[in-house]
């Protein structure tokens, strides 16, 4: 690897420049090899697939282009205005690894593009995502197209709100310090009634849970409507609190098809007492800013769930990467994001989780390629968000699980509290012995990889629950190859 | 009832070899231990007495397990946890926090629900051990 050749750059005389007509945008001053990037520059790195015959750094300099000020053909209109501040500048370009000539895979190019500050409106993911992936995704020079990371600037960082609660406040609020947080989504997902539903989530929350969860697609359907959801579940995350001591939470799904709607159901959460209420991904960046903004005014968690984000993240070759969702969605101001587990059911990477977690969670990242982190990122004291991780994971993966994610982190075991043979209550008390006897054995210094299943097996010696949990699952893994993955371990994994 | 606050509870009552494991795990990431009691372990009661201010520069766990025992000893049935603070920037807050004693009886909570308008239901979790004055609870 390394910077490819500056083929087609150059300034031009101004008035060659823009005498009408059409000329490559590396011309028109979207690339330039020598520009050093400002502190409070925006900048994205780009995974480009160009057209066949379509030079690396003509398309960089399109993507530029096309993300900033650029139209296709010359506009005189464009020296009324300091035009050069305004463009986007491709500055660097280089091949990817294991992709063009002797791969056996089409060519691809990291493209870094700079965006000056004042391209973007403060406090708006709507206006920063308009820029950089409004219109140049669907650009035919590029064949495809991935927003693989940014770096977002401390100028700009400091005109969003951030998380709402963020992981500190959070633990504070519950009570609950030093391990991993427990949850479980309500299963079935759809069908039960309002009565049926809350009787899961006080199963879950006794059996030793902290939090039980709608799922993405619960709202207000024939069979269950919201007001009912709300009132049954209340019940339940008290009368399971009156039953342990402990605070508990159900995360109340307040997606709908208006804000007006939304804000109905959240003010009706926060006067039942809920601590959380819960969002999806779908209802697009605006309303969930605007929702980040109330839960940061009412006192309350805000958990995100992903729903739609496998649409365009997965793929390597176009769409964006999850871990630029995670940057937005830290900015939005969420507390609560789906970041993957690893082991379960859902597409996970190791090391890519490792690089989405770290973007969630530190308050500095260095540059670390392994893990897809292209940029260095100081998050000027944002609240931390707490991952979540959910999917097809059970009590006897704990050790992997500890290991992988760490202890700031929501576990979710669904289908692994719900379907343990001796009932919910059990199930959420096999996870939570699990955790905890983890916990305590890392703590005391053991080796918990290697260890983690005598760890368990000890355990459920007095704990049937979790002999049966074990028993039960013991043999279900997802292994499966990721799509996407890094571009820079040793061991490969070149381009999908 | 089993009172299931703190990182622990889930496991046996903790040896006091384990609870120096612990300890010591805490002394080594750098943070504080405190030990704290109370006779009213309602969920939302934060503010548990404070056997003394936390032990800034105390790093031997022997040292901080004779406090535990002390407070313990002083306190048998009131409710004792150590809380391990950490004053790192952009945390500054407990990093760990288990129980380290418990009553013999646990009397538990209720759950009063007051009655609304709609279906709606105002609910409060209320501590048996809190019918008595403060102090004689558990007696």
């Amino acid at each position: 690897m390394g910077a490819v050749e500056e083929i087609n750059g150059g300034v031009m005389d101004a008035k060659e420049r823009y005498k009408s007509g059409v000329i490559p945008y590396a011309k028109m001053g979207y690339w330039d090899a020598h520009y050093e990037p400002k502190d409070t520059d925006v900048i994205a790195m780009f995974r480009i697939t160009p057209q066949e015959g379509v030079d690396a750094i003509e398309a960089a300099a399109a993507v530029a282009g096309e993300s900033s000020t650029a139209t296709w053909t010359v506009v005189w209109t464009d020296r009324l205005t300091a035009c050069d501040v305004y463009r986007a500048k491709a500055y660097r370009v280089d091949a990817v690894p294991g992709t063009g000539a002797g791969t056996g895979k089409e060519a691809q190019y990291f493209g870094y593009i700079a965006y000056d500050l004042d391209l973007f409106e403060p406090g708006s993911i709507a206006n920063l995502t308009a820029s950089i992936i409004g219109n140049v995704f669907g650009f035919k020079a590029v064949k495809a197209l991935r927003l693989e990371d940014m770096r977002i600037p401390v100028a700009y960082l400091k005109t969003f709100q951030g998380p709402a609660t963020g992981i500190v406040v959070e633990r504070e609020r519950l009570d609950k310090f030093g391990r991993p947080l427990l949850g479980a989504t309500t299963k079935p997902k759809l069908g039960l009634s309002g009565r049926n539903y809350g009787r899961v989530v006080y199963e879950g929350l006794k059996g030793g849970l902290d939090f039980m969860k709608d799922d993405e697609n619960i709202n207000s359907q024939p069979f269950m409507h919201w007001r009912d959801r709300f009132l049954y579940c209340m019940e339940a995350v008290n009368k399971a609190s009156a039953a342990t001591g402990e605070v508990k939470g159900h995360y109340l799904n307040i997606t709908a098809g208006t804000m007006e709607e939304m804000y109905e159901r959240a003010e009706f959460a926060k006067s039942l007492g809920s601590v959380i209420i819960m969002i999806d991904l779908v209802i697009g960046y605006t309303a969930i800013q605007s929702m980040a903004k109330w839960a940061r005014k009412n006192d309350m968690i805000l958990h995100l769930h992903r729903a739609g984000n496998s649409t365009y993240s997965r793929q390597k070759n176009h769409g964006m990467s999850f871990r630029v969702i995670c940057k937005w969605m830290r900015m939005a101001g969420v507390d609560h994001i789906h970041a993957g587990t690893v082991v379960g059911k859902l597409e996970g990477d190791p090391n890519m989780i490792k690089g989405y977690y770290d973007t969630l969670r530190e308050n500095h990242t260095p540059v670390n390629l392994e893990n897809g982190l292209f940029f260095e990122q100081d998050w000027a004291s944002l609240n931390r968000v707490m991952p979540v991780a959910s999917g097809g994971i059970h009590a006897g993966q704990m050790h992997q699980l500890i290991t992988y994610l760490g202890e700031d982190v929501v576990l979710q075991f669904g289908g692994g509290t719900i379907g343990h043979p001796m009932g919910i209550q059990a199930g959420a008390t096999a996870n939570r012995v699990a955790l905890e006897a983890m916990i305590f054995a890392r703590n005391e210094g053991r080796d918990i990889w290697n260890e983690g299943p005598a760890i368990l097996q000890n355990a459920a010696r007095w704990c049937k629950p979790l002999q049966a949990a074990l028993d039960t699952w013991k043999d279900i893994s997802f292994n499966y190859a990721s799509t996407d993955t890094a571009d820079f371990v040793p061991t490969a994994t070149a381009s999908a | 009832m089993r009172l299931t606050q703190g990182q622990f509870s889930f496991l046996p009552d903790l040896s006091d070899e384990q609870i120096t494991a612990q300890i010591a795990y805490g002394l080594k990431q750098g943070w504080a231990l405190n030990v704290e009691y109370t006779d009213d372990p309602h969920p939302r009661n934060t503010y548990w007495e404070m056997w003394g201010i936390p032990m800034f520069d105390l790093k031997d766990p022997a040292g901080i397990l004779m406090e535990i025992n002390e407070c313990r000893s002083t306190y048998p049935r009131h409710y004792v946890r150590v809380t391990a603070f950490d004053s790192s920037r952009g945390w500054e807050t407990p990093r760990m926090s288990f129980l380290v004693n418990r009553p013999a009886e646990e009397p538990g909570f209720g759950l009063i629900r007051q009655e609304t308008a709609g279906r709606t239901v105002s609910y409060t979790v209320r501590s048996y051990s809190a019918d008595r004055p403060e102090g004689s609870r558990y007696a």
